[in-house]
């Protein structure tokens, strides 16, 4: 089956050649970081997370692409799915390969890296996270990989996935959960300090991992023709729908118990973003964009008139995608960082490592994504499914 | 310690077994403590739980506390590079009322203390959320309620950094060596790439020595075994009102400041 992605248009081998082109680029960035330490990068005592572990929490969210699709066909038997469930669970291989190139390249000692298996410390939520996520990863490849060559080799699905496809249910939560708990359950940052965080991650997540989903399909089938189906987009991109609803909903819930309640703590950071504080407010434009960008991304998906125009829908899903990703790639993680626990206020600002080794990632991941596509698509083309 | 010391040999052990880490192995021998002679284990500090107070009034010139700092930072080969000053490594220093006890100024804060500064350093907590974030131990906390570091396990995560309400905790964003003036030979430089902090001198207890802060303080730190009724510093606790940071968040400060 893999050869099939060895088979393609130039187009598809230019592709394939730039992202080994970025690849190669953020790797040079990435060895004189090795060499140097993270003192490359905008991080400090004050904000010691920055947009590496940022990209981490957002991209988790990401591989909620397959559970969106999953959950629907598998329990709710939406057939509309079956075609592009294949591309959702090979989506969510790509997020989590993301995901755990941003962890270690944040990492201080990466070479270390197997201390986390050797000393397994069950009272650490970065423990329950590599479980989970290392669990998601491969259930993922399992199930899409043996569907896909049940369907290559026109025999039905194996039997024995069934009970895999059910427990990757429930594993998807799992990955939203206890990244949330990472951050959640520490005393003193007041910003993550929110019992409904594990809430927001798995809204934010469940509208933006389709998303970004959808827009790739779309890609896709102007490239190949591969048409995930009319009515496949029109559900998920209701389900993305909701999900950015109750997203923006629970931002809400926070505004209104940190300003109601006039706490400072609960305030500050807010403001910080918002306003600014103390005179300092690098993010404030980022803020005011991810407001501006979700609330006109829910005027564009909200109204079923506009959400089923394609073009309509693309702009909207764009703007959710920007909105999600500077809520969660951007603010959230730094935000946890200020003010410091001494109230004092250090800004960030990643630094042109930090961007050209994240597009390392990204290529990275892009990568691994056009491959496994590749070959789904192939095989679907051979089977007559598209 | 022992016990830990053992512990460290075993996994040090089946990690030079397992090929991962025949040059960490050599280097930790420099720095974990040597077993010690009878004679030198007679001499060896010991307490249920080391605790610290700062008594905050003997702290009044500027060289009060920089002999403090000074006598910390000079031994434990903390780097200085005044280049990269959000980067910074510090394991004791000096901040003012508000940013050292943030939630329990008011606007009419006398003026001693408005003006004044205060000694900050890792509280040692009794339930540290440093510890509990950690996931490979590197940070955990000893018998004796030091919470300690093990700087050849830490992967670097900083999670431990986003763990602590103190802000005790530095990383080493690059390389320390350079940045060290006369190294002390007896005290390890770290690596690039790990977490640090005060470790309230192990190495100097182990050897029946206070802590190198408190020898240089005059008597404006006292240093002693909270478990025990009889120290000297439940002693004070008992006849003056002291304060800790943040306790609201329950991690129990060993820490405490007589204001
Ligand atoms: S002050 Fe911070 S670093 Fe020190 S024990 Fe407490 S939580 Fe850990
Ligand atoms: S940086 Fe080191 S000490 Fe801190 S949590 Fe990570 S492994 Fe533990």
């Amino acid at each position: 089956m893999l050869e099939k992605a060895l088979d393609g248009s130039k187009t598809y081998w230019a592709w394939i050649i730039f992202l080994l082109a970025v690849m190669g680029v953020g790797s040079i960035f990435y060895i004189i970081q090795l060499q140097k330490g993270l003192m490359v990068t905008g991080m400090s005592r004050d904000v010691s997370w920055g947009f590496y572990i940022a990209q981490f929490t957002y991209f988790v969210g990401v591989a909620a692409s397959a559970v969106m699709l999953v959950l629907p066909l598998y329990l709710h038997n939406q057939k509309e799915f079956k075609k592009m469930v294949i591309l959702g669970e090979f989506m969510a291989v790509a997020a989590v390969v993301i995901c755990m190139g941003f962890i270690v390249v944040d990492l201080g000692q990466p070479q270390r890296m197997l201390n986390v298996m050797l000393y397994p410390t069950p009272n650490s939520m970065l423990f329950y996270d590599m479980i989970v996520l290392t669990g998601y990863l491969l259930l993922n490849i399992v199930i899409a990989w043996n569907n896909l060559h049940a369907e290559w080799q026109r025999r039905p699905h194996p039997r024995w996935l069934q009970p895999l496809i059910y427990l990757s249910i429930v594993w998807a939560v799992s990955i939203h959960t206890v990244t949330a708990f990472l951050i959640q359950g520490l005393p003193g940052r007041h910003l993550w300090l929110t019992a409904i965080m594990a809430s927001r991650f798995l809204a934010s997540a469940f509208c933006s991992g389709p998303a970004i989903l959808i827009i790739l399909a779309l890609i896709a089938k102007k490239f190949t023709r591969f048409d995930p189906g009319r009515e496949a987009i029109r559900i998920l991109s209701q389900i993305v729908t909701y999900a950015m609803i109750a997203n923006v909903f629970l931002f809400l819930c926070e505004l209104f118990t940190a300003y109601y309640s006039n706490i400072p703590g609960h305030e500050h950071i807010l403001t910080y973003f918002f306003l600014g504080l103390h005179g300092k407010g690098a993010l404030v434009g980022w803020a005011w964009v991810m407001a501006g960008a979700g609330i006109l991304s829910l005027v564009i998906l909200i109204p079923s008139r506009f959400r089923n125009n394609q073009d309509l829908l693309l702009a909207g899903l764009v703007l959710l995608i920007l909105a999600t990703w500077i809520d969660k790639g951007l603010l959230l993680i730094v935000g946890g960082f200020i003010p410091n626990p001494m109230g004092a206020i250090t800004q960030y600002a990643p630094t042109g490592y930090e961007i050209m080794i994240s597009a390392m990632i990204y290529a990275t991941g892009l990568l691994i994504l056009t491959i496994l596509w590749k070959v789904a698509i192939g095989v679907k083309k051979e089977i007559g499914e598209a | 310690m022992g016990s830990n010391r053992r512990q460290f040999l075993r996994i040090a052990g089946v990690t030079t077994l397992l090929g991962l880490g025949g040059g960490i192995t050599l280097s930790a021998s420099s720095y974990q403590p040597e077993e010690h002679s009878a004679r030198e284990k007679e001499a060896r500090l010991h307490a249920g739980r080391w605790g610290m107070v700062i008594d905050t009034r003997k702290f009044q010139t500027e060289e009060d506390f920089h002999r403090v700092i000074e006598a910390c930072h000079s031994i434990h080969n903390v780097p200085r590079d005044e280049a990269k000053a959000k980067q910074e490594i510090k394991w004791i220093w000096a901040d003012h009322f508000e940013h050292v006890f943030p939630g329990k100024e008011n606007p009419f804060l006398a003026e001693r203390v408005e003006q004044n500064e205060f000694l900050l350093l890792c509280n040692h907590c009794k339930n540290p959320p440093c510890v509990r974030v950690c996931p490979t131990q590197a940070t955990y906390k000893r018998e004796d309620g030091i919470v300690q570091m093990d700087f050849h396990r830490c992967i670097g995560c900083r999670y431990c950094m986003a763990g602590c309400p103190f802000g005790s905790r530095s990383f080493n964003f690059c390389d320390p060596g350079p940045y060290v003036k006369d190294k002390n030979p007896d005290f390890p430089v770290r690596m690039r790439g790990v977490v640090e902090k005060c470790l309230f001198c192990y190495e100097r207890l182990e050897e029946g020595k206070q802590p190198a802060c408190v020898e240089a303080s005059n008597g404006g730190l006292i240093f002693g075994d909270l478990d025990d009724p009889d120290s000297h510093i439940r002693q004070v606790l008992r006849e003056k009102y002291t304060i800790r940071r943040k306790v609201d968040l329950g991690t129990e400060p060993s820490v405490f400041y007589i204001v």
